[in-house]
């Protein structure tokens, strides 16, 4: 078992919230105070710089517009930390590829910070929450066709290191493509890829060896797309490869009373407030989702979680909080609800839980919980190269 | 959404379309509007006491085909004129509607070989300011009660009851939206090259737009109207984005003293 730290680089200095009407895409830039903005970025580059030192990998991600996440190119971020940490692994959940438009601007830089790195680096390809539409204005009724004809060009672009090929697909055109670096890994640093839904494109992730991140989801629903997963793997008769990720909330304290306080800050993040245009934009999920929109029975992962007590999402496995054995065994029976995982992914850092109290859960977490569920068996080989062979 | 019409099945250039036809007499093309609001709207029993209406559903409307390769009513308007030419068409009013009125002039500004003149009510295609111009209202970003109350002078008028449509109508709405959104979302709502073809139709052209259109303005009608050689241009008082439904005597009078 692999234990991920993880912070969405949240700007939580902001007017009261039952003030404003969005937290994301349009609320005005004037809340951000760039001294603050300075303070937070540095505060939480020192975290993951910390959770390198505890043994913990690091996961970071980006968005756009948006005060729940101030990470705008997680390249940048990968880039430091190759940079300024020494052993642990480094993943990106992902690149918007779909969103970005310059599939091969992602190839060459994990490719650089796959070498300053050495070999330290997996990559993420993400589709993009439905928010993310505006600030890049992607269409939003091709987000999954961008996505994925973004990795096959990226990943030949990895791979082809004979000579330089030209692509002329749907969205984008390029001549002589020649990456100049290329990885360190060879073939390619591991890919990982996101889902909620859509099985289909989880069995496509599986059958071509990528890990396979959930979000913030109920354990039903996790092994539902988990065993979604693994069947790719028995119905194509794939050695495997690849593995599964799992991502609550976690908060580790000394008593129960501290942990719960300590949650409690970090249900921030499932707080933030978003206008309605921009939760479910035209197309970005498929008409009989939007039959149900239409009905008032479909609103979104999000806003049903918020009415939830903590309580239920402690049961649900969507939030992990507790003293450092309560927290091993949550880890232990959700491990055993889903069918086992290989990556836990815990969002440790939210809103204003501030750097004293993060790095105290941190510490906790790597010290008396991480040796509890280490040797929990991995699920799947690890690397890519497993999957190919 | 069905309509009271005769429904068949076209097959233009590989894809299939809905179309619709209404009452008897010389052909009218009604494109609607994004929202096919015109399907359940009384003005249109008007129109076909005088005309044969054909009321074709756009690719990813109704149950029409939407291919892949479709991306903007630039590719549409090629599909229409395919239809006129396969229902064997000759002297059509074209009428469009918002979207629909975008389709009709990019038709037009290809071939008018099977058209006898040209209605635009409150159409989207072109840009008529700078880049930092705001000449459609971006209706994606906008909280959707501050769309209805662009669209409608009355936005009373604008509310849909969801709750009362079955599975199959809610789905051709769901899927208007999502078609909507795959044609218009980027150039926003107006083809560049448009506002440089315009000057090729050479039919009666009339461009109607409703007074206190917030999503597109009279001012924005206005202009429109002026890139198309000899078109005239009226408002219609008391009404937005929908004249026809808004303020539908009005409407029609202006309508009939063009097309009649």
């Amino acid at each position: 078992m692999y234990a991920w730290h993880f912070t969405e680089m949240p700007y939580p200095n902001l007017p009261p919230l039952e003030s404003l009407s969005t937290m994301r895409v349009s609320l005005a830039n004037k809340h951000f105070d760039p001294k603050i903005g300075a303070d937070l970025y540095n505060r939480y580059l020192d975290e993951y710089m910390i959770a390198d030192d505890l043994g913990l990998n690091m996961l970071c991600n980006e968005h756009h517009q948006t005060a729940t996440c101030i990470d705008v190119a997680a390249p940048l971020t990968a880039a430091i930390l190759a940079r300024q940490t020494s052993k642990g692994r480094i993943c990106i959940l992902g690149n918007p590829i779909a969103n970005r438009g310059d599939p091969l601007r992602i190839a060459e830089e994990m490719a650089m910070i796959d070498c300053i790195s050495r070999g330290r680096l997996d990559v993420g390809f993400v589709r993009g929450v439905p928010y993310e539409v505006f600030a890049a204005n992607s269409n939003p009724t091709q987000t999954v066709e961008r996505l994925w004809e973004g990795i096959d060009l990226v990943t030949k672009a990895w791979g082809a290191v004979d000579e330089p090929f030209n692509f002329e697909g749907q969205f984008t055109h390029r001549r002589a493509v020649n990456l100049w670096p290329r990885p360190y890994q060879t073939p390619h640093p591991g890919i990982w890829m996101t889902g909620s839904s859509d099985l289909e494109n989880i069995k496509k992730a599986a059958a071509r060896g990528y890990v396979f991140a959930t979000f913030l989801q109920p354990h039903e629903k996790v092994k539902w797309m988990f065993e979604g997963y693994r069947s790719a793997y028995r119905d194509t008769g794939l050695p495997g490869g690849g593995g599964t990720a799992y991502m609550p909330l976690v908060f580790t304290a000394e008593t129960e009373e501290e942990a719960e306080k300590g949650a409690r800050e970090l249900t921030w993040y499932l707080n933030a407030k978003t206008e309605p245009q921009y939760r479910n934009p035209p197309g970005y999920v498929p008409v009989d989702f939007n039959v149900n929109a239409l009905k008032g029975t479909f609103t979104g992962r999000t806003d049903a979680m918020r009415a939830k007590s903590m309580e239920f999402l402690k049961e649900e496995g969507v939030m992990v909080y507790g003293t450092p054995d309560s927290v091993a065994k949550q880890i232990k029976r959700l491990y055993d609800l889903v069918g086992g995982f290989d990556h836990l992914l815990m969002m440790q850092q939210a809103g204003w839980l501030d750097h004293k109290r993060t790095v105290s859960s941190m510490s906790l977490f790597a010290k008396e919980v991480y040796p509890q569920i280490r040797d929990l068996p991995r699920t799947q080989p690890l690397s890519v190269k497993a999957a190919a062979e | 959404m069905s309509g009271s019409g005769k429904i068949t099945t076209v097959k233009a250039g590989g894809i299939s379309l809905e179309v619709e036809r209404r009452g008897a007499g010389r052909p009218l093309l009604l494109l609607t509007s994004e929202e096919q609001l015109e399907l359940e709207s009384p003005f249109v029993a008007s129109l076909a006491e005088k005309f044969e209406v054909i009321i074709p559903r756009a690719p990813g409307f109704g149950l029409s085909d939407r291919p892949e390769w479709m991306t903007n009513p630039d590719d549409i308007s090629y599909v229409m004129l395919d239809v006129l030419a396969l229902l064997g068409l000759k002297d059509v009013t074209v009428l469009g509607f918002s979207f629909g009125g975008w389709i009709a002039a990019e038709m037009a500004s290809k071939n008018t070989s099977a058209i006898a003149r040209l209605v635009l009510v409150d159409a989207y295609g072109v840009k008529i300011g700078g880049p930092f111009d705001r000449d459609i209202m971006d209706i994606w970003t906008s909280h959707p009660s501050k769309v209805t109350a662009a669209k409608w002078a009355d936005p009373e008028k604008g509310k849909r009851d969801f709750s009362k449509m079955s599975d199959a109508e809610l789905t051709a709405v769901a899927r208007a939206n999502e078609s909507f959104a795959r044609f218009c979302w980027d150039p926003y709502m107006h083809s560049p090259k448009l506002r440089h073809r315009l000057h090729r139709v050479d039919v009666p052209t009339l461009v109607i737009w409703g007074e206190k259109d917030g999503v597109v303005t009279a001012e924005y009608g206005a202009a429109y109207a002026k890139l198309i050689p000899g078109a005239k241009f009226a408002t219609v008082p008391g009404a937005g984005h929908y004249p026809h439904l808004e303020a539908p005597d009005a409407f029609m009078s202006t309508l009939n003293s063009f097309i009649l």
